[in-house]
């Protein structure tokens, strides 16, 4: 289980300090999947990072089954079962997928395993294996890839931050089943940052942050009905400024 | 011959020299075939293929080596090992027949114990024909405790035919105090060249890559990727230099990584003189990464973990 306790982040910007999250408190219970949700520039991708230890809080803890890691590195927190799937992964000059897989693993990984990991993202195997992971591949298959060097090792939470972003329809139908087969051994726990209907929709909780604070917090047949009124109410707006409706 | 003929004439190498030889050697030396080992200035062992004849020069030290066009897929070692202080210049020629297909491997390693000066200068000059394939690998390398200065210095000319095809990976990883390498190619009509250059320097070593490439032929081609790591205080200056004399297409790229207090210079130069010639030059110097040591460590990777293998999958 995870549990966050009043977690803030400041930094001081022009001598002048600026609050970007605060006060964040919420759990993940073991096998859960807890989708964050909310507007740009909330604080979403923020709070992945200081769970990942990539941005260090400035205040608050951060407990992983009993045990306080807010003082961890971003290496003990993944030796400690963290897993982190960045929105925009980097590229590396001369290291092939394969052995990018097998560094995420934690071990040389076989030919079948690595295929199966890139199989279970949407990519042709054998057309990327021994392919560098540098600028050659596009935005979608980076992303694809990045999703897989998650899914290479067992974790007790694995946070993805926007991992629809960039990836066509088809490959996005594969990867919500791979998060639902997750979802529903209850092996791993998961923190989705999400704005998609249908990753929402998977979740068995949703928290809403906005403004760096945490809006909403429920389960999802709770939260979910206000998000999709802010979506009528969006359209509603368009409609009596006289603009045009989207079809379907 | 039988085979336990050939096996009694192998000479018996020392520790140093067989080590060495490991390094520089990645195709793994054998003396079968087509080889010849050069030790503290002497040549001490050597052999021909069918195809493949070593002949020792006689006003200079050096070889000649012919390939005939009927070798195919062949391969010639041609290693240079110095566990000695001194200085050794060798001049060793290449004469490739037209449709010769060869991987010649070169290099050179100095185990330097003493306090005086060790260096080689390899001179090599490549008079390629025409449809030939010829990969060229060479590998420096340095170790061992002496103060002596630990130097190499090659200069390569290579020559490279119609419809010919000549790669050229060059790699010093690790040792060489100083090294000032001289390259030129000519290319002629619908030649190919690629080279790839791998640099690592540490503490005070120096290292200086000047490389000339004259696309003089029609549709002749060149890609040239040079990648380096700086450390320590070393230095590095690259000055590579693509002549397009023809309507050819060209595509020069250096990329470094810079650590500690290392220095390093990236003098990209390209010529054009004739209106179809296509040249690109890409340079760029930075410190790694922090996106990529920072997905590498979510792998459970120390920081110093994660920096190794960024700097040797960037060399690999």
């Amino acid at each position: 289980m995870l549990q966050v306790e009043h977690l803030s982040y400041d930094v001081v910007e022009e001598g002048k300090q600026s609050e970007i999250l605060s006060d964040v408190s919420f759990t993940v219970n073991d096998g859960e999947m807890l989708v964050l949700t909310g507007p740009n520039g909330g604080g979403k991708s923020t709070l992945a990072k200081l769970l990942m230890g990539i941005n260090k809080a400035t205040g608050g803890r951060i407990i992983l089954d009993g045990r306080d890691i807010t003082d961890y590195t971003i290496d003990e927190r993944a030796k400690a079962g963290l897993g982190f799937a960045f929105q925009q992964p980097p590229r590396f000059k001369g290291m092939t997928v394969r052995r990018l897989l097998s560094l995420a693993a934690g071990e040389t990984l076989d030919e079948k395993t690595c295929c199966n990991l890139l199989s279970s993202v949407g990519l042709c195997a054998m057309e990327y294996i021994d392919r560098e992971a540098d600028a050659t591949l596009s935005g979608g298959e980076m992303k694809r890839i990045e999703i897989a060097t998650v899914l290479a090792k067992q974790h007790k939470l694995c946070v993805f931050d926007e991992p629809e972003a960039g990836i066509d329809l088809w490959s996005f139908s594969m990867l919500i089943k791979r998060f639902e087969k997750i979802h529903r051994d209850k092996k791993e726990s998961l923190i989705l940052i999400s704005h998609q209907e249908r990753i929402i929709q998977m979740a068995d909780r949703i928290m809403v942050i906005s403004d760096g604070k945490v809006d909403s917090i429920g389960d999802a047949k709770d939260i979910m009905p206000a998000l999709f009124n802010q979506e009528l109410d969006s359209c509603e707006c368009r409609r009596q400024k006289g603009g045009e409706l989207y079809d379907g | 011959m039988t085979a336990d003929q050939t096996e009694n004439k192998k000479m018996e190498l020392d520790q140093v020299t067989e080590d060495v030889l490991k390094v520089i050697d990645s195709y793994g030396f054998r003396q079968e075939g087509a080889y010849n080992l050069r030790l503290n200035g002497m040549a001490v062992c050597h052999g021909d293929s069918r195809h493949i004849h070593i002949v020792k020069k006689e006003d200079k030290p050096g070889i000649d080596i012919h390939i005939s066009g009927e070798a195919q897929d062949e391969q010639v070692h041609i290693p240079v090992v110095m566990s000695q202080e001194g200085v050794d210049v060798v001049y060793n020629d290449f004469y490739i027949e037209d449709g010769a297909d060869v991987t010649i491997i070169a290099g050179c390693g100095i185990h330097g114990e003493g306090c005086s000066e060790t260096r080689h200068d390899g001179i090599h000059a490549f008079h390629v024909g025409k449809g030939c394939n010829v990969k060229y690998v060479e590998n420096h390398y340095a170790e061992g405790n002496g103060t002596g200065q630990k130097v190499l210095n090659p200069v390569t000319k290579i020559y490279v035919g119609e419809d010919s095809t000549f790669t050229l990976e060059t790699t010093q990883i690790k040792g060489v105090d100083s090294t000032e390498r001289e390259n030129y190619i000519e290319l002629a009509d619908r030649a190919k060249l690629f080279v790839t250059e791998k640099l690592m320097t540490d503490e005070g070593q120096t290292a200086v890559s000047n490389m000339d490439v004259e696309l003089n032929g029609e549709d002749s081609s060149a890609r040239i990727v040079s990648r380096s790591v700086g450390k320590g205080n070393s230095r590095q200056v690259f000055h590579p230099r693509a002549i397009g004399g023809s309507r050819c297409h060209a595509h020069v790229q250096c990329d470094s990584i810079i650590m500690d207090q290392a220095e390093i210079s990236s003098i990209p130069e390209i010529d054009a003189k004739h209106v179809d010639a296509q040249i690109i030059h890409e340079a760029a110097i930075g410190r790694i990464n922090d996106e990529q040591l920072v997905k590498l460590r979510t792998f459970g990777l120390s920081e110093e973990e994660a920096e190794a293998v960024i700097i040797e999958s960037f060399l690999k």
